[in-house]
């Protein structure tokens, strides 16, 4: 059994029957879907209303995803340590902070890397909640309930994705 | 029924909250998905590990809710999107998905296998959503309700039975894995 929670990877199907199963028991034991982006939105608020409680209370948004903790921020902290677990385990956990293919590329420069990551991170921040979900509130979670707008989500997501990726590194299909 | 008082109980729910993180962050990081080169290589086409995941948790996870739904026990939460909406939030995401390489999801994972890239980024979606609560009710009143979808569900806007959409959609994404898996990728 060890030796299993000690493998560097899994069959991707393995992993995706797993979260599948994840979401049962979210549907069942919490009466809501697996979604991340919400999560952002509430800590926003938080920093917010922590700034100036008067202009965030009066803000709608906020009202409609009020900032506390709850099962969703909790989420985001669990995968942080899920995933630090699964590294640790299978002796993969390296410190980086430019990825190699964005390195080979572009240089080992992390000013440059981390600008990049936190220009690409406003503009999911503002998409994210602009569509209304992510990869996994849409992707996944709102797909295998067969919603009408999360399929074209997802498929928005990687259309614009591709696109941006090819523009960066180059189209590999042409 | 115990599931209700679960539901309704704030402690329970932000134990597990905890507890699907952690799986969820678990099965991240096994299936490779907390890695940058590997989000890159789905959106370059040359790796399609981000597929096979998201296609396999979506014939599992649609079989296990709707045999659910059918007995009672959940509800769906679907809501009705816009081209406004979900088309262009849709892209701007996935511009920022190219971008940053990591998803609101994978970045807390990729941060808990060493990515300090990652933990940019999630300051960086932050204040991205930040961004767009100030900008929400100017474009709550204009461009997210523009070309509202026709129906929240494929099987209403097919006009079919629930049972034969799953049926129909389970065989078509097994289909699709098993052509990945054929072709080589």
């Amino acid at each position: 059994m060890i030796e299993w929670f000690m493998m560097a990877s899994w069959s991707p199907y393995v992993v995706g029957a797993g979260i599948g199963v994840l979401i049962w028991t979210a549907f069942l034991l919490s009466d809501r879907p697996l979604g991340c982006s919400t999560a952002y939105a509430k800590s926003a608020g938080m920093v917010e209303s922590a700034i100036s409680p008067k202009d965030a209370e009066r803000m709608p948004y906020y009202r409609k995803f009020p900032p506390k903790v709850d099962w969703q921020r909790m989420l985001i902290v669990g995968a942080m340590i899920g995933a630090y677990l699964s590294a640790y385990l299978s002796g993969t956990f390296t410190i980086l902070i430019v990825p190699p293919i964005f390195g080979d590329v572009f240089g080992m420069d992390p000013t440059l890397r981390l600008t990049v990551a936190f220009v690409g991170g406003i503009l999911m921040g503002i998409g994210a909640r602009w569509a209304g979900g992510c990869t996994s509130g849409h992707g996944i979670s709102g797909t295998l309930q067969l919603s009408v707008g999360s399929w074209i989500a997802v498929i928005c997501f990687f259309a614009a994705g591709i696109v941006v990726a090819g523009l960066i590194y180059g189209f590999s299909f042409i | 029924m115990t599931c209700e008082r679960i539901r309704s109980n704030s402690w329970a729910q932000i134990v597990l909250g905890l507890t699907s993180g952690l799986v969820f962050g678990f099965l991240l990081q096994k299936g490779g998905l907390t890695d940058y080169g590997v989000i890159i290589g789905q959106l370059l086409l040359v790796d399609f590990t981000v597929m096979k995941v998201m296609l396999s948790a979506i014939v599992v996870g649609m079989i296990g809710i709707f045999l659910m739904k059918s007995a009672g026990a959940v509800r769906l939460h679907t809501r009705a999107g816009s081209v406004g909406s979900t088309v262009l939030g849709g892209l701007i995401f996935g511009a920022g998905f190219a971008i940053l390489g990591y998803c609101p999801g994978t970045a807390p994972a990729a941060f808990g296998s060493g990515a300090l890239d990652a933990l940019i980024g999630m300051i960086g979606i932050t204040i991205g959503a930040g961004i767009f609560a100030r900008l929400y009710p100017t474009l709550d009143r204009s461009v997210l309700k523009w070309g509202s979808f026709p129906a929240e569900t494929i099987p209403e806007l097919i006009g079919l039975r629930p049972s034969i959409v799953v049926s129909g959609m389970t065989i078509l994404i097994i289909g699709l894995l098993y052509l990945l898996a054929v072709l080589g990728f």
